[in-house]
């Protein structure tokens, strides 16, 4: 029975592996996501002939049904536009289960399998409870549980204080070779719970995808020296695999944001610059949906920029109904999506495929970047900072440095907002006060409906 | 487990992670996001591991909730990720 349980673990783990390969092409990305869930399947039905399992298989199968039917439903319910906090409550669940088993590891108490196997277990059980504790801030943020960005003097200092009391209870229950009091231990995961929130509270909402992802590769890592501790090689390959993966993908992420990981980390958004931002000339022109409908119906090309604001407003079936009726009187429309459009990267792609928007007219920064020159209109809805040209020229801003769209290149700017207020990161934006950009307002369907029939009836 | 076998799995497993993301499109990093979160939902084996192996009330308690959060991890890593691929699915083939 050990040889079938051991062999049904290393086919997950080539499942794992498999999945997540074919997860890197749009044609194969469904089946890979399968073919880990059969991997997945197969290990846990395999656990119940574990040897080292004696007792508890009824309650066991009590607590899968009682967590896996919570995260289906709510997995089912969830809008595509709250995608990236699930995730976070997601990967926070996990951290909190490789967190829980370090625990149980560390209350037995046991050093005798010597340093390694104990120093492992503490490590995981660190970085699994931040990422558990990490990840539900994260997730309460993202939510609108928790808007505030709380940050107090010495914030630094005592997160480094309350890291080095971490450090060395670590070492401790690690190098000792003593036995430790529950207190100890008990001390041990309330401040590592408190390291993981302190953390994560200073972080604005608009880095908050990188730091979700941060958090994703900590639970993988956690898993994976939990693995070891357990002498569970498809534990070990899978956490492992997902910890680099997810470091990897971090960095992917603070990159297009031009943020540098530790910047997220340790600064605050809108500190980046030294000085006021340059006052901004001109004034806002407003302009009624009809006279866009009109410019946009008799354009050759008129590329949208969507931006969160749309999907919030749940408009990207709206958006796509136009560009479908533009798309009949021979206007060329294409999309061009900001890296960070929407919450994460790839979020805004995702949500343009649920309207139906096929993959050909969707184009990314570098792709699209050059053809706002010769676009007769841009369409941004419900974008800000990604259009900001200050971002270009403003040493000033915090977001100077940070790849734009070009949207300020067109002959004509038309900005659906639903307000004359600043963007996420509370930056003006020059591009409303341009001579060529006009501003729509309204909620983003709204305005997109309002086109809709003014094309109609052109 | 030796240490040594231990540290060659986890290269290894560390670079088939770099290699496997290194080329991945950008429309693709939230749904491989997700994916790699529902990957570590493996978490449950070892929970029920544990649970299995729990010595007094307390330690089963604790492997209680270990297995309820690590099957949450699992299940709705694996149904968010299955419902963004499936729109990938739908509008490739609209092509």
């Amino acid at each position: 029975m050990n040889f079938i349980v051991d062999t049904s673990y290393f086919i997950a783990a080539i499942l794992f592996i498999l999945g997540l390969k074919q997860m890197s092409s749009p044609m194969t990305a469904r089946r890979g996501i399968i073919w880990a869930g059969v991997g997945m399947v197969l290990a846990t039905i395999i656990t119940y002939f574990h040897k080292d399992i004696q007792h508890n298989y009824f309650w066991m199968t009590v607590a899968i049904g009682v967590g896996g039917a919570i995260a289906y439903i709510t997995a089912k319910k969830v809008k595509m536009t709250d995608m990236p906090q699930m995730i976070a409550l997601y990967n926070g669940m996990g951290g909190g289960a490789a967190a829980a088993i370090a625990a149980i590891v560390l209350m037995q108490n046991d050093t005798s399998h010597g340093v390694t196997h104990q120093s492992l277990a503490v490590l995981g059980a660190l970085i699994g409870t931040i990422a558990f504790s990490g990840s539900m801030i994260a997730f309460a943020k993202l939510q609108g549980l928790m808007w505030k960005v709380y940050r107090f003097k010495n914030q630094q200092w005592i997160n480094l204080g309350v890291f080095l009391a971490l450090v060395l209870i670590g070492l401790y229950m690690s190098f000792s070779g003593q036995d430790y009091s529950m207190g100890l231990l008990v001390a041990f995961f309330v401040l590592a719970l408190v390291f993981g929130v302190m953390m994560t509270i200073p972080i604005g909402g608009a880095d908050m995808p990188v730091v979700i992802s941060l958090y994703n590769a900590f639970t993988g890592l956690a898993v994976g020296f939990e693995g070891y501790v357990l002498g569970n090689p498809a534990m070990m390959i899978a956490g492992v695999v997902v910890g680099s993966a997810g470091t990897l993908l971090t960095q992917l992420m603070a990159k297009a944001m031009n943020r540098p990981i530790t910047n997220v980390l340790f600064s605050n958004f809108g500190e980046g610059g030294t000085g006021e931002a340059e006052e901004v000339s001109g004034s806002m022109k407003e302009i009624e949906a009809s006279d866009v409908a009109v410019m946009m119906a008799f354009a050759e090309k008129v590329i949208i920029v969507p931006g969160y604001g749309m999907a919030v407003a749940q408009a990207q079936h709206k958006v796509w109904e136009m560009s479908k009726l533009l798309q009949d009187r021979g206007v060329t429309v294409k999309f061009a999506i900001h890296p960070v459009a929407g919450r994460m990267p790839g979020h805004m792609n995702v949500l343009l495929a649920e309207a139906g928007v096929p993959y050909d007219i969707i184009y990314d920064l570098d792709e699209i970047n050059e053809e706002f020159a010769t676009a007769d209109v841009s369409l941004v809805i419900g974008a800000n900072d990604v259009v900001n040209p200050a971002a270009r020229t403003d040493t000033n801003s915090p977001i100077y440095g940070m790849p734009i769209l070009n949207a300020d290149y067109a002959k004509n700017t038309i900005v659906i907002k639903r307000g004359k207020g600043t963007g996420f990161s509370g930056i003006e934006n020059q591009l409303f006060f341009a001579d060529n950009t006009r501003m729509l307002y309204g909620d983003g369907a709204a305005a997109t409906s309002e086109l809709i029939s003014g094309i109609k009836d052109l | 487990m030796e240490g040594f076998i231990a540290l060659y799995i986890f290269m290894l497993a560390a670079f088939t992670g770099y290699e496997i993301i290194s080329k991945v499109p950008v429309i693709l990093h939230t749904p491989l996001m997700s994916g790699s979160n529902f990957v570590h939902g493996i978490v449950l084996v070892g929970a029920m591991v544990m649970m299995g192996q729990a010595e007094t009330g307390m330690q089963t308690v604790v492997g209680f909730v270990a297995v309820v959060l690590a099957a949450g991890n699992a299940v709705g890593g694996y149904v968010v990720t299955e419902r963004m691929l499936e729109m990938f699915k739908s509008s490739g083939g609209k092509k």
